[in-house]
């Protein structure tokens, strides 16, 4: 059978404009290398969404994220644990972490594929000596959410060659498994299928360069390893933890998806 | 009406026992008693059992709000093909289509991770099935109506 190829391409690519022309960010550029054959062009799910929520990115005011982008910047500021210093001891301004956004998760210095989140709770229980944070916790959101902004407009560009390899691999893999009852795998809807209707949600390619996303939904910034989660439920099957190798190698591999977009952290979505 | 929530009676195929044409279709229904359209129109649009809507459109069927667009419109299925054949997509639909996007309403095994409905918890093969035996010919008897 020939493979069923989305017929709707997003109607406009506008940028998205951010506090009346301060920032501006693309929303479409062109696909990665590794894409090749699969995607000419890559789009944020800003695209895919109506134009109330679209507006609510457009002002910092009207944007719901902004208020734990702040609850993450006072606690950023925060002293605590046995060490007695907060994330600012270290490493000062929060406006230090620009850049660290785009290029997550990587691979440390042991050969271990990190998360955002890890590298945060390695600083909070080896050198604040305080305990580590919840993966879906808000705090850990906040933080995440807080860092995200200070690389907003900057393209992603997570590394997939070197050591990272075998993780991306890994990702990929997972990336076209038909998981659950429904038998669905994310190139199912995300790549096959982006532009069409499943029911009343118009399906974008799933890109994680908006992330944390706050969704109106749910009333609150949502991870990029809960969003995984609900796809994978939503077909059925028994999912992966929050936090699990199984899901940053798919975190890396969806990033890796969207590397040309910008970071758009905090970006809203319904 | 009793009867139909009564144990599955002898008459009913069970899911691991279907029998598949070369082409995917499926002669015998599931199942003694005959299909309701009525019913299976109701199925098509529910989103707890068939949910169908959330893949294809009907055109005449503006109570189903927010019809999806992964799979063709269904108007005129029933001149396209036999009930037979309605029966095996409904059924297991890759065995008609192969590498299909549609999920398969009859069928309990042979998963992937496979859950415990929509909790994203793991559940036990065989899982019950989508739809029961009477259903899919409620289904199957409501896209046998669909002309053009
Ligand atoms: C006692 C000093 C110290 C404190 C306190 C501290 N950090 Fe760190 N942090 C470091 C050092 C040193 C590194 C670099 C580690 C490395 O590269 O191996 C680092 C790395 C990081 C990184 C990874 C950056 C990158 O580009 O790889 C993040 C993110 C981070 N810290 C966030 C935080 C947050 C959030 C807090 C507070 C909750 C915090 N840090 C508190 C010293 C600290
Ligand atoms: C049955 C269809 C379906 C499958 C399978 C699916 N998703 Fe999704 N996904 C959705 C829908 C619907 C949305 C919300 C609308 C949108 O942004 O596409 C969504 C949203 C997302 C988003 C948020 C995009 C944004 O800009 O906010 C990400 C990331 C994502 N999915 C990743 C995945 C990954 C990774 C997988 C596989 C593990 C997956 N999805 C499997 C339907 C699906
Ligand atoms: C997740 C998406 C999805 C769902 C849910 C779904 N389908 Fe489909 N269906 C498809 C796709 C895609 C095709 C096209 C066949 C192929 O894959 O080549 C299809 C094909 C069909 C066809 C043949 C199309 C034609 O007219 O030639 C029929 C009939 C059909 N589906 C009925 C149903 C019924 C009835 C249900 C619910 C019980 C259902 N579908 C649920 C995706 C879906």
């Amino acid at each position: 059978a020939l493979p069923i190829m989305a017929e709707t391409e997003p109607e406009t690519t506008d940028p998205i404009v951010i506090n009346g022309g301060e920032i501006e960010l693309p929303t479409a550029v062109p696909a990665p290398a590794h894409l090749d054959g699969v995607f000419d062009q890559i789009y944020s799910g800003w695209l895919f969404r109506d134009s109330e929520t679209q507006a609510m990115q457009l002002d910092d005011f009207e944007n719901p994220g902004m208020i734990f982008v702040d609850q993450g910047i006072d606690d950023w500021n925060a002293v605590e644990g046995e060490a007695g210093k907060s994330c600012a001891s270290c490493h000062e301004e929060i406006e230090s972490m620009k850049g660290v956004r785009a290029v997550m998760p990587k691979v440390n210095g042991n050969g271990e594929l990190w998360s955002l989140e890890d590298y945060i709770n390695d600083c909070r229980t080896n050198r604040m000596q305080a305990e580590a944070l919840d993966w879906d916790g808000d705090r850990m959101k906040n933080l995440t959410a807080a860092i995200s902004v200070q690389s907003r407009g900057m393209p992603m560009n997570v590394a997939i060659d070197g050591s990272a390899k075998p993780f991306w691999e890994k990702g990929k893999e997972m990336y076209y498994t038909r998981y659950g009852q429904l038998e669905l795998a994310c190139a199912n809807c995300h790549e096959d299928h982006y532009g069409d209707w499943i029911r009343a949600d118009h399906l974008s390619q799933g890109m994680t360069n908006g992330f944390p996303v706050y969704r109106l939904k749910q009333a609150a910034l949502v991870s990029q390893h809960n969003r995984f989660r609900g796809c994978i439920r939503d077909t059925r099957a028994e999912t992966f933890p929050m936090g699990s190798d199984e899901f940053r190698a798919l975190e890396l591999y969806v990033a890796s998806r969207g590397n040309g977009l910008p970071v758009e952290g905090v970006s809203v979505r319904h | 009406m009793a009867l139909a929530f009564a144990a599955p009676l002898a008459a009913e195929t069970a899911p691991q026992d279907v029998a598949f044409t070369e082409y995917g279709s499926i002669e015998a229904p599931l199942i003694d008693s005959a299909g309701d359209p009525e019913e299976g129109a109701k199925i098509y649009a529910d989103k707890t059992s068939g949910n169908c809507v959330a893949c294809h459109v009907i055109s005449d069927r503006p109570d189903a709000e927010f019809q999806g667009t992964i799979g063709p419109p269904l108007d005129g299925a029933g001149d396209r093909w036999e009930a037979a054949q309605l029966r095996g997509i409904v059924v297991d639909a890759k065995k008609t289509f192969p590498e299909s996007m549609m999920p398969g309403f009859y069928k309990t095994s042979g998963y992937i991770r496979p859950g415990d409905a929509f909790t994203g918890k793991a559940g036990t093969e065989p899982l019950p099935p989508i739809l029961t035996a009477q259903q899919v010919e409620d289904v199957v008897a409501y896209l046998a109506t669909l002309k053009e």
